[in-house]
C-alpha cells in the first residue's frame, strides 16, 4: 500500500491522525502490518456482531444456499480423483515400505485430515468468497454500504456476519461430504484397482484412525471457512477506486485466502499432532 | 425542533491533497442552509464528514452532544438515526425494489406493522411523485427517479437533520421547483435542520435561510442568505451570477495570467436582486424557523454588512411579488 502520486487513489485510513500523510509514506512493511491489523479488527467485530440482535436469519439462509450451491458439485467432483490419487500414492508407498496392510487407514487419514478441509476451503474461497467479495465491493462503490451506515445499520452486522457464518457452515457440511466421497474413492481405487482386500482396508482403518481425526477435520474446515469469509469481506469492503478496484479486490481476496489457509493448516496440524496422542503410535 | 450542528475547525485531506481546511460554521436548528461551491470543492466530502462517514483529520462536528468525528463509534451510530442523507447518486440498494428500499429504515429501526409501513412508504412515494414505480428495481428507473427515491428514503424516519446532496441534479426544471417547494414544506411540517448542497442558482436564491460557499480549500463565507446574495466577494458574485469572469475557472482555479487579463474586463455593477424566499404551501403551518432566524439575525445586526442589512430590512417588510 505505498502511496502513489495520484491523490485520488490514496486509501482512506481507518483511523487517521494528524500528519497522516507524512506517516503513510513511512517505514516499509507498516502497510502490511496495518492491513493485518484491520483484518483482525474486522474479524473481531464480526465475532462480536454475531451476537447482536437482530440476527439476519434470511440473509444467512440465502447466503448459505448460495455458497452451498456453487461449491457442492465441484467439491464432489474434485474429491473423487483426489481420494484416488492419495489412495494410489499411499498404496504404492506402503507397498515399498512393506506395510500394505495399513494402506487403507493411512490414505483415509490423509484424506480426512488434510485433503478434505483444504479442498473445501479452496473451493469456498474460490467460488463463494470471490462472489461475496465482488458483491460487497460493488455495493461499496455504489455507496450502498455508506447509505446503510448512514441509516444507522452496520454493514458488518447486516451483511458480513451472515456471509461469514454461511461460509463456515457450508465448510463444515461440505467437509463431511468430501470426506465421505474421498474415502469412498480411495476405497474403490485401493480395493478394485490395486487389488487390496476390503477386510485389510477396513481393519487398518480402525487400527490407525480415531474419532478426534474427524473432529480436527471439522475444526479445520470451520476455521478455514471463517478465514475465507472474513478475507473476502475485508477485501470487498475496501475496493480501491471504481469497478477495476473491485476486480482487483476479488483477485487479492482469493490469493490472500489461499496463502493464509496453507499457513494456518500447518499450525493447526502441528498443534493437533502434538496435543492428541495418535493411535498405534 | 431541529438539532443544531456545530462544525469547528474541520480539516480533511486525502493523502497529500487537502480538500478543505479549518471549516467552522453552525447550522442553526430548524433552519434551511445551502452549501454552494464549484464542482470538486469537497461539498460531498463535507456532508459525509458531518454524518461521520469520512473522518476529517482535525476539528469536530457536534450533534446532540456527540462528536461525529472523534466520538465513540456506538454513539455515532445512535446519532446517525437523527439524520437523513440523500446521496448524490441515490445510493439505493440494487437488490431491493423501490418499496423495500424506502421501507428499509422503517423495518430496521421501528416496530411498525407492515400495514403501517406500507402507508408511510406510499405517502412518501406520492410526495416525490413515484407512485406506481414501487415494484421496480433501482436499475430499471431513470437517474432522476433514483434521486427522488433516495430523498423519499432519507425522509421516511422524519429525521431531525436532513442533508441533501444536489437534490436538483438529474431533474428537469419543473421537478426542481417541486423539490424546492417540497423541501420548504417539509421544513414547515417537521422543523428539521436542513443542509442542501447544490449548484442550482434557483434553489440557492429561493430556498435557504443561510448560505455558505466552499472554494479553494476554504469556507469562503457562511451566513444569512442576504449576506451572500449581496456579497461583493468576487467568487461569490461570479458563482451566483453564473459568469465566466472571475476567480473560478474550468479546472476549479484559474491561473494568475488569465486572472490578470480579466482585471480589465469591467464587471457589471448592478446590485444583485434578491428574490423573496419560498413560502410553505397553503394549508401548512408557518415555518417556526422564521421567528428564530429573525431573532438570530437581529442579534448579529451590528456585524452585518450594510448591503445585507438593507436587503434584510426589505425582506422583513411585507413581501411584494414583483418578480414575474
Ligand atoms: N474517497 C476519496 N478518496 C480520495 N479523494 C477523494 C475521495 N472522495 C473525494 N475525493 C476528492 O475530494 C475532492 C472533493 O470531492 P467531492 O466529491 O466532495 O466534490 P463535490 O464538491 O461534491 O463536487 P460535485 O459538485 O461535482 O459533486 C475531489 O477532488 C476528489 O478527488
Ligand atoms: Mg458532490
Amino acid at each position: 500500500m505505498t502511496a502513489p502520486p495520484v491523490p485520488e487513489s490514496a486509501p482512506e485510513a481507518a483511523a487517521p491522525a494528524p500528519g497522516g500523510a507524512a506517516r503513510r509514506r513511512g517505514i516499509p512493511g507498516t502497510g502490511a502490518l496495518r492491513e493485518t491489523g484491520q483484518l483482525m479488527t474486522l474479524a473481531a467485530t464480526t465475532v462480536r456482531d454475531t451476537f447482536r440482535r437482530p440476527f439476519q436469519v434470511r440473509e444467512l439462509i440465502e447466503q448459505f444456499w448460495f455458497v452451498a450451491s456453487v461449491t457442492i458439485l465441484p467439491a464432489a467432483l474434485v474429491s473423487i480423483p483426489f481420494g484416488a490419487v492419495i489412495a494410489l500414492q499411499v498404496g504404492s508407498l506402503a507397498q515399498q515400505l512393506g506395510a500394505q496392510s495399513f494402506t487403507g487407514g493411512a490414505s483415509v487419514l490423509a484424506v480426512i485430515q488434510q485433503a478434505s478441509p483444504l479442498i473445501v476451503a479452496l473451493l469456498i474461497a474460490g467460488a463463494g468468497g470471490s462472489a461475496i467479495c465482488a458483491d460487497l465491493g460493488s455495493r461499496k462503490i455504489r455507496e450502498e454500504l455508506d447509505a446503510m451506515e448512514v441509516m444507522g445499520v452496520s454493514p458488518v452486522q447486516r451483511l458480513v456476519v451472515p456471509r461469514v457464518l454461511a461460509t463456515m457452515l457450508v465448510a463444515v457440511l461440505l467437509n463431511g461430504l468430501v470426506s465421505v466421497v474421498g474415502t469412498a474413492g480411495g476405497y474403490f481405487f485401493n480395493v478394485i484397482v490395486q487389488h487390496g482386500t476390503p477386510g485389510a482396508y477396513l481393519s487398518s482403518f480402525s487400527a490407525l484412525a480415531q474419532l478426534p481425526d474427524l473432529y480436527i477435520s471439522e475444526i479445520k474446515a470451520l476455521i478455514f471457512g471463517f478465514i475465507a469469509g472474513i478475507v473476502a469481506a475485508y477485501r470487498g469492503l475496501r475496493p480501491k477506486g471504481g469497478p477495476k478496484g473491485v476486480g482487483d479486490a476479488v483477485n487479492q481476496s482469493v490469493v490472500i485466502t489461499f496463502l493464509l489457509l496453507f499457513v494456518v493448516n500447518v499450525v493447526l496440524t502441528a498443534i493437533y499432532l502434538q496435543l492428541v496422542p495418535q493411535k498405534g503410535a | 425542533m431541529g438539532i443544531e450542528v456545530i462544525v469547528e475547525g474541520l480539516t480533511k485531506s486525502f493523502g497529500n491533497q487537502t480538500v478543505w481546511q479549518n471549516v467552522t460554521l453552525t447550522l442553526p436548528p430548524g433552519e434551511v442552509s445551502v452549501m454552494l461551491g464549484p464542482s470538486g470543492t469537497g461539498k460531498t466530502v463535507f456532508l459525509k464528514s458531518l454524518i461521520g462517514l469520512l473522518k476529517p483529520e482535525e476539528g469536530r462536528v457536534m450533534v446532540d452532544g456527540v462528536d461525529m468525528v472523534g466520538g465513540r463509534e456506538r454513539d455515532i451510530y445512535e446519532t446517525r438515526k437523527l439524520f437523513g442523507l440523500m446521496f448524490q447518486d441515490g445510493a439505493l440498494f440494487g437488490s431491493m425494489n423501490l418499496f423495500d428500499n424506502i421501507a428499509f429504515p422503517l423495518r430496521e429501526h421501528t416496530r411498525k406493522k407492515e400495514s403501517e409501513i406500507r402507508r408511510i412508504v406510499m405517502e412518501r412515494m406520492e410526495m416525490v411523485g413515484l407512485l406506481g414505480a414501487q415494484g421496480k428495481l433501482p436499475g430499471e428507473i431513470s437517474g432522476g427517479m433514483r434521486k427522488r427515491a433516495g430523498l423519499a428514503r432519507a425522509l421516511v424516519l422524519d429525521p431531525q437533520i436532513i442533508l441533501c446532496d444536489e437534490p436538483d441534479s438529474g431533474l428537469d426544471p419543473v421537478r426542481t421547483s417541486y423539490i424546492s417547494q417540497q423541501l420548504i414544506d417539509l421544513n414547515a411540517q417537521i422543523d428539521a435542520t436542513m443542509l442542501i448542497v447544490t449548484h442550482n442558482l434557483d434553489i440557492a436564491a429561493t430556498v435557504p435561510d443561510n448560505m455558505g460557499m466552499l472554494f479553494r480549500r476554504e469556507l469562503v463565507a457562511f451566513g444569512p442568505r442576504e449576506v451572500l446574495l449581496t456579497s461583493d466577494e468576487p467568487v461569490v458574485r461570479q458563482f451566483l451570477g453564473g459568469r465566466k469572469e472571475g476567480p473560478i475557472g474550468m479546472a476549479e482555479e484559474k491561473d494568475e495570467a488569465t486572472l490578470a487579463a480579466e482585471q480589465f474586463i469591467a464587471l457589471d455593477d448592478t446590485p444583485p436582486r434578491i428574490v423573496p424566499q419560498l413560502q410553505p404551501s397553503p394549508g401548512l403551518p408557518p415555518r417556526q424557523a422564521v421567528q428564530r432566524r429573525r431573532a438570530r439575525v437581529l442579534a448579529m445586526w451590528d456585524q452585518l454588512p450594510v448591503a445585507a442589512r438593507t436587503a434584510i430590512k426589505a425582506g422583513l417588510a411585507p413581501v411584494q411579488e414583483e418578480h414575474a
